[in-house]
């Protein structure tokens, strides 16, 4: 490694990087640029849900005509763009911004490391990532287009259905990708603490990065399982997930016969469900460092939160069959996994219950991360909610695979995970690049924000509890759904209002970097050792290694003269 | 970054050994995944080929065989590099490399007879297990190949004498036997019961 002595090229500095500062900046952008292309695509599809049959403006024209004849998105054209919106979204967007992008640039000056422990593996990681999305984006140029089963790819569809191939190749790369990333973070947090860093003392936001990196380790293998499984029925033609006796298109399929098509149902949502906890951990880790430095005193209950997120890791492996109530499983089984779904959702109500009385008593600075902090807890707390009728099966029964469905988990996700990543993005911006994002432009995008995003969700909940189909292509081609089609509109209309509530984010990002207030090293006061170096941070962060006194939130310390006292200070001041 | 060196706060393992263990954990579920999926297929298959009438037992216990030999000169080549004896380590090295290909040519005789008798992994349900199960086995044992033939070229280069250079035969020992592990529970899983 060359920290010393020649100038690092551009390349060098720039591109094969092996910062972990710059690795995360990487992550940052590239999960934003995949996360506004899957928020284009759900553009596209609320359009056909609110004006079914009509010419999409402005991309009808754009799109090719095996995708939207005539500027009409066609039925294919919807279900490639359904399963790849689920897709990026969750692997190409918010995991890699939760994890790649925050945990990367922030966790190892958290504990104050100098890189992370692999520093080469580390850029591998998202040389590998990056190329895994491409390949997942290019599959729309595919003979066929792209997977069109969901993102859950349930076979026997998803081995018939043409697409899914590269879907499978590039689901490849990301989950080594994921592996190589989790291996490092493991590792970094164990072995490269500064002096004094005991694992008490590290800061929530590295404790869900830790926790959140055995998620990853131990959940992906599954799914790389199946999907080296699925990828040998679709090229091998075996037949683990093709059943006896299938038909398709009135003719028998080709394949031998005797696979189990919930085999992968199961293979599938033991990842699935514990990477629900991998976009939901880091946010939570991320709010919380948000809260305790805008309430000016120490979090309630540090250990107890992080007693939950370990028992979430670890209860979050028993739940994944709750997906799978109306499979046909047998009844004691799902009874198991309700139960096992009841008692996950207390470690979470543990955590955001602890956020909610650190607000209690504070003198709390409205800034803009704190705005999308506080706005994190009613919100996820409406997505935890809406999904205990989910996990009890008697309920479930009804709502199953209805839009409530989606308006559940896209309140945990969107107005849970993805206002958390905003509101980290607002708070540690300073630090990467020594300036302050703009605070008026930052209100007008929670705002918007906030309201657009409770305005397409809260309509999916209505229309589901009128029983509406998660999955239909037109929605007024059955009379009984045209009730629920003015949600529809507001929905889409909601959703429009949020991308044009993007635009003052990009602006501010952009113009931030180089023309934003500067601030010097600790704008927040904030005591964790991520601000005890230069912003931005130089190659090796800290010209001298810190050493750590004592934990994390150390506010309002009565024998301090300061309402912060950092975590490398070695004796509190006395109060004048 | 100071040069100065610091005891960073860890957990008394080295960082490679650390994460080697992590990559292990997280071959074990994608292992252990599989062969669960063998268990819910077998258990549901209303009738199941017996494995010592389809396969030829005979090749597989040579193999394993080889297999457990080779695990034996991985330790031996770990344990020259320990006594710094440059020679033993290359001698039992490739002694190692030897055997990994013995067992790959062995894998790909019984391959071979199975195509030239018109079986395929699309066959049916078993031979789809034993075809994948086995090719992934197969794979990991040439990333095994690739790890040593590296480490063997390494020693030649300048890595005899880094003081890396011993934990990372140790740590391509530790992969080598979780090959080897795996091919232990493959064995009788596909070939005896």
């Amino acid at each position: 490694m060359s920290e010393h002595g020649h100038e690092l090229s551009f390349t060098e500095k720039y591109i094969f990087s092996v910062d972990h500062k710059v690795i995360g900046l990487q992550y940052m952008i590239t999960s934003f640029i995949f996360l506004l292309i899957g928020f284009t695509m759900i553009l596209i599809m609320r359009w056909q849900l609110a004006f079914p049959g009509t010419v999409i403006p402005i991309f009808g024209k754009l799109l090719p005509a095996t995708f939207a004849p005539g500027g009409i998105l066609g039925p294919t054209g919807y279900n490639q763009m359904g399963a790849m919106h689920g897709t990026i979204m969750v692997f190409l967007g918010i995991v890699p911004l939760a994890v790649g992008a925050f945990g990367n640039y922030v966790m190892p000056i958290q504990i104050g490391a100098p890189d992370m422990a692999f520093p080469r593996m580390n850029m591998l990681s998202y040389w590998v990532y990056l190329p895994g999305g491409i390949l997942m984006l290019s599959s729309f140029l595919m003979p066929g287009g792209a997977a069109q089963s969901g993102w859950t790819s349930y076979p026997p569809l998803s081995v018939i259905n043409p697409g899914q191939t590269v879907w499978l190749l590039s689901m490849v790369f990301l989950i080594t990708s994921s592996l190589l990333g989790s291996m490092n973070f493991i590792v970094t947090v164990l072995n490269l603490r500064a002096p004094g860093m005991t694992l008490w003392r590290m800061p929530l936001f590295c404790w869900s990065q830790f926790v959140t990196a055995f998620i990853l380790l131990l959940a992906f293998p599954p799914l790389e399982a199946a999907a080296i499984l699925q990828l040998s029925d679709r090229v091998l033609h075996t037949s683990f997930f093709m059943p006896d006796g299938l038909v398709v298109a009135g003719q028998a399929a080709q394949y031998a016969g005797g696979g189990a098509v919930l085999l992968y149902q199961h293979l599938f949502w033991f990842l699935a469900h514990p990477e629900v906890y991998v976009l939901i951990l880091p946010p939570f880790g991320i709010i919380s460092e948000i809260i305790a430095t805008n309430t000016r005193k120490p979090l309630f209950g540090y250990k107890e939160m992080v007693y939950a997120m370990m028992s979430i890791a670890a209860m979050s492996f028993l739940v994944w069959a709750h997906h799978m109530f109306l499979s046909g499983m047998s009844p004691a089984l799902s009874n198991f996994f309700l139960i096992t779904t009841m008692i996950i959702s207390v470690p979470s109500v543990a955590l955001l219950t602890c956020l909610i009385l650190s607000l209690k008593g504070a003198s709390i600075r409205f800034t803009t991360p704190m705005l999308f902090a506080l706005s994190f807890l009613p919100m996820f707390g409406i997505g935890g909610l809406t999904g205990l009728p989910l996990g009890l099966t008697v309920t479930d029964i009804y709502l199953h695979d209805t839009y409530y469905v989606i308006g559940h988990f896209h309140y945990v996700v969107v107005t849970g995970s993805l206002m958390g990543l905003f509101g980290g993005v607002y708070h540690w911006f300073p630090k990467m690049f020594g300036r302050k994002m703009d605070d008026c432009l930052g209100k007008i995008h929670f705002w918007g924000s906030v309201i657009a995003m409770n305005g397409i969700l809260m309509p999916m909940l209505v229309i589901g509890l009128q029983g509406q189909s998660r999955r239909l292509f037109d929605p007024t081609a059955q009379l009984h759904n045209l009730i629920g089609q003015p949600m529809h509109v507001l929905s889409t209309i909601s959703a429009i209002a949020l991308m044009l509530f993007q635009i003052p984010f990009i602006y501010n990002f952009f113009n931030s970097m180089f023309r934003g207030e500067l601030v010097d090293s600790n704008p927040w006061k904030a005591t964790t050792l991520d601000w005890d170096c230069p912003s931005p941070p130089p190659h090796g962060n800290f010209a001298k290694v810190p050493r750590v006194y004592r934990g994390p939130y150390e506010y309002s310390h009565p024998d301090h003269n300061e309402d912060w006292l950092p975590q490398s200070r070695e004796h509190a001041e006395a109060a004048r | 970054m100071s040069t100065e060196t610091v005891a960073y706060e860890n957990v008394g393992i080295p960082d490679g050994k650390l994460a080697l263990w992590l990559f292990l954990a997280s071959e074990i579920m994608l292992f252990g995944t599989l062969f669960t999926s063998y268990i819910i297929l077998r258990t549901a298959a209303p009738a199941w080929p017996v494995g010592w009438e389809v396969l030829n037992v005979p090749l597989a216990t040579l193999n394993t065989f080889i297999l457990i030999a080779s695990s034996v000169t991985i330790v031996t080549a770990h344990s020259r590099v320990q006594k710094r004896d440059q020679k033993g380590f290359s001698a039992f090295m490739a002694l190692t490399v030897l055997l990994s290909f013995g067992f790959l040519i062995v894998k790909a005789v019984e391959y071979g007879v199975k195509f030239s008798h018109g079986i395929f992994p699309s066959t049916n349900i078993f031979y789809s297990i034993y075809f994948v199960m086995t090719g992934l086995h197969g794979l990991h044992v040439i990333v095994g190949i690739a790890w040593n033939l590296g480490l063997m070229w390494w020693a030649k280069n300048g890595g005899w004498d880094d003081k890396l250079f011993e934990g990372r035969v140790e740590y391509a020992g530790l992969y080598w036997h979780f090959v080897d592990v795996v091919w232990i529970f493959l064995f009788p899983a596909l070939y005896l019961l």
